[in-house]
């Protein structure tokens, strides 16, 4: 594989040169990579975790569930080793040390906040839920319809050829089904619903006369094989890492083609302690590196400087620039560096049973689910809140975990559970957060990590807005199932802290003014020009759908940007 | 399938949509304490956890049972490993208080009793089990036999016998297709 050939650059010279560096290998990071690198830009890539190579560092991947000692379970030391991921779903014994090591990297949380970080390389493009939606005018109006915070810079028919362009590189399945809130794109064969999930979805369509939908997830994952990626083996195991190279990440789809153009250098290791600012030139002349293995430091110049160290590191390296110009940090004028945090709605929605349907099943482990687009605030519905929602969910038969009540112990048990059991129907939302200043990020100069660098400090919260549609996604969750013949519907509704949904976003973004955001409409720092932030800081609002495909397509336009700008000798 | 749930699902290798270790493990609390007690995993121990997972999920003429999958074994294995402070307390007075409601009931050591015996007292057991974590609060201790249970379902259902003879599995299914025909007593699979 490409992979193989990594430029691994572990003794780099001081003062060395690149046209470009790149801070963070993940989703954005590998995209700004290959862009750049595409376009002739020799790239200097910085991460700060452990190389992770593709298929070889896989480890677990092609394990039976018996070859593991603990079954997938993760141990009483892994959850004290990692804490913070053990208050979710991630803990699980082959894939604990992809997320980042808790105790070399701690964080303070004024208020609750789970921050799930993968430091290694490819970074969270690893282990995302490769759930791939694009944003429409809907979402990208929507602040300024509602007079709420600041109006995007840009609208999507300026984003729309760059969901074009990342869509066919990565590989999205899914359906067209021309949706105004849930524009199309260029997928892949879209894979197959399971036959109860087709039959709610064909109710769910009839009682509400079209204006709700339940379509297939659009997920990255190669229903067709593409540009010496192998298609989807139907594992279901992702984020173990894929042999095949089934499903977008870093290794498997914008590595590979950026170490092609040789004009790409990885250097893992490297936590990027600040971007360099020459006040004279008024642009970035650098970064400065501490090798977190050697504790010794680096300085790298590059005429540009892509930051995609995920949302809240990239505020902590803006932040952490301070300048006697800018005390809060590259990038503070405005005074948003760091706050209007935001995330989506988790944890919260309904399941019951399907009676019935007992002469069918399926084959294949789909690592994908169904969709039901936003329907709330949208063509004439009408809520007491702000801004929408949509659900993920599935119908899957269960399995032997399935509790029997009325069986106890013996023959009759085991024989009852090697056999399917009845259709579980589910849906959980995901909705949007609304951005608010105070809610915010900044350096607690007080802590420090295992390097002596300052760590961030959360306070973050959701409010009445929140409260308010976390309500109506449970009830109606409830209701749709209940329309679609769904019984024994039980909503829930686990609590809410802010990094459940994964998809932090808004602490640098974008806007028209310098008084009010910290980026310009081509995502390029307002304090400093050859400065770009293309992952989840940049975001102005949150929408309901997920972020990455937006934050590649992001990225993707940024990248042309600055190299025009270049060429034109602009920055 | 939701996407965390799908998640959820692989990292446990259960291939279920419902439980996840957490549930398997239910009770659990970060501790820095030390382990009470001692775990005491002796030949005979891992024997009699052997023959009370046998005898929940016994070999049938279909399929193998608990003990082929090396229950005890297995128990040892969650038990130290990934269960804290008080369901180790639970599970290891537990072995003694199974043999004691035998010895009540039959005058007989569990292991002594006959395959019929060892069915009718786990029955007695499993029903006081599930009436007692129904009642039970949040805070109090599991039931052992509950947590026996739990770990012979899992620890069957996910050994090589359990998920390629009593149920089905294949590593790598190379398509998927969302509606098949099924039939009374097809195998479920198995992830």
């Amino acid at each position: 594989m490409p992979g193989d050939t990594l430029h691994i650059n572990n003794r780099a010279e001081e003062q060395q040169r690149y046209d470009a560096i790149v801070i963070g290998s993940g989703i954005s990071g590998g995209w700004a990579a290959k862009e750049l690198t595409g376009q002739g830009l020799k790239t200097l890539m910085l991460e700060r975790g452990r190389n992770f190579e593709h298929v070889k560092d896989y480890h677990s991947a092609s394990m039976n569930p018996w070859d593991f000692a603990h079954r997938g379970s993760e141990t009483v030391q892994q959850r004290k080793d990692r804490p913070v991921i053990s208050r979710g779903w991630g803990a699980s014994e082959p894939i604990m040390d992809y997320w980042a090591d808790e105790k070399d990297c701690p964080y303070t949380e004024i208020k609750p906040f789970n921050w799930w970080r993968s430091y290694q390389l490819g970074g969270r493009s690893i282990l995302w839920g490769r759930q791939s939606y694009r944003w429409s005018d809907l979402d990208f109006e929507a602040n300024k319809k509602d007079g709420w915070a600041i109006d995007w810079p840009i609208r999507y028919r300026d984003l729309a050829p760059w969901y074009d362009h990342v869509e066919k590189h990565i590989g999205v399945s899914g359906s067209m089904e021309g949706l105004p809130q849930l524009p199309d794109g260029h997928f892949l064969p879209p894979m197959d619903m399971t036959c109860v999930e087709k039959v709610v979805a064909e109710r769910i369509k009839a009682h509400f006369k079209g204006a709700r939908r339940m379509i297939i997830g659009r997920s990255a994952n190669l229903t067709v094989p593409i540009a010496g990626r192998t298609r989807c083996q139907f594992r279901n195991r992702c984020w173990e890492g894929c042999p095949y190279g089934g499903y977008f990440s870093t290794q498997s789809s914008t590595l590979p083609p950026a170490l092609a153009t040789g004009k790409l250098t990885v250097r893992p290791f490297s936590i990027v302690t600040k971007i360099l600012y020459d006040k004279y030139s008024r642009k970035a002349k650098g970064v400065e590196v501490l090798d977190s293995q050697t504790h010794k430091t680096y300085e790298f110049n590059a005429k540009v400087i892509f930051v995609n160290a995920s949302a809240l590191n990239s505020a902590w390296v803006l932040m952490n620039s301070a300048t006697d110009l800018w005390p809060e940090g590259l990038g503070s004028s405005s005074g948003e560096l760091g706050h209007n945090v935001m995330d989506h709605h988790y944890n919260l929605g309904a399941s019951g049973i399907m009676e019935g349907f007992e002469d069918s099943y399926y084959y294949g482990r789909r690592p994908n689910g169904i969709y039901i687009p936003r329907f709330a605030n949208l063509f004439g519905d009408r809520r007491a809140y702000l801004r929408g929602f949509g659900y993920q969910g599935g119908g899957n038969r269960e399995d032997w975990s399935r509790d029997i009540a009325e069986l106890s112990v013996g023959a009759q048990l085991k024989e009852a559970l090697t056999e399917p059991g009845a259709w579980s129907v589910g849906i959980g939302g995901f909705g949007e957060l609304l951005p608010y200043h105070e809610n915010k990020i900044s350096l607690d100069k007080n802590r420090r990590d295992k390097w002596g660098l300052p760590v961030l400090s959360m306070d973050a919260e959701i409010k009445e807005n929140e409260y308010k549609m976390r309500k109506d996604i449970v009830s109606e969750a409830i209701a749709m199932l209940e329309a679609a013949g769904v019984q024994q519907v039980k909503g829930h509704d686990k609590g809410h802290q802010v990094g459940d949904g994964i998809h932090e976003m808004g602490t640098a973004r974008m806007g028209r003014d310098p008084k009010t955001s910290v980026l310009n409409e081509h995502n390029q720092v307002w304090d400093a020009k050859n400065v770009f932030v293309t992952d989840g800081a940049c975001m102005v609002s949150s929408a309901c759908q997920n972020p990455s495909l937006t934050y590649m397509a992001l990225t993707a336009r940024a990248a042309a940007y600055a190299v025009d700008q270049l060429k034109k000798g602009n920055i | 399938m939701n996407r965390r749930e799908a998640l959820s699902s692989v990292a446990v290798l259960l291939g279920g949509t419902i439980i996840g270790a957490e549930a398997f493990l239910s009770g659990c609390k970060l501790s820095d304490k030390k382990t009470a007690g001692t775990l005491d995993f002796s030949k005979e121990n891992i024997a009699f956890l052997d023959e009370v997972g046998e005898t929940i999920l016994p070999a049938t003429a279909s399929s193998p049972g608990a003990k082929e999958a090396r229950i005890g074994e297995f128990m040892k294995t969650i038990v130290t490993d990934c269960y804290e402070d008080g369901d180790h307390k639970t599970f290891m007075e537990g072995i003694g208080k199974l043999n004691e409601a035998s010895k009540a009931k039959y005058s007989k050591d569990f292991m002594e009793l006959a395959p019929t015996e060892k069915h009718d007292l786990l029955v007695i057991l499993d029903k006081e089990a599930k009436d007692y974590q129904k009642a039970k609060k949040a805070e109090d201790p599991n039931h052992y036999f509950h947590l026996m249970k739990q770990l012979t379902l899992w620890g069957f259902f996910t050994s090589e016998p359990g998920a390629t003879k009593a149920l089905r599995y294949i590593a790598v299914p190379g398509h998927y297709d969302g509606c098949v025909p099924y039939k009374k007593g097809d195998k479920a699979w198995a992830t």
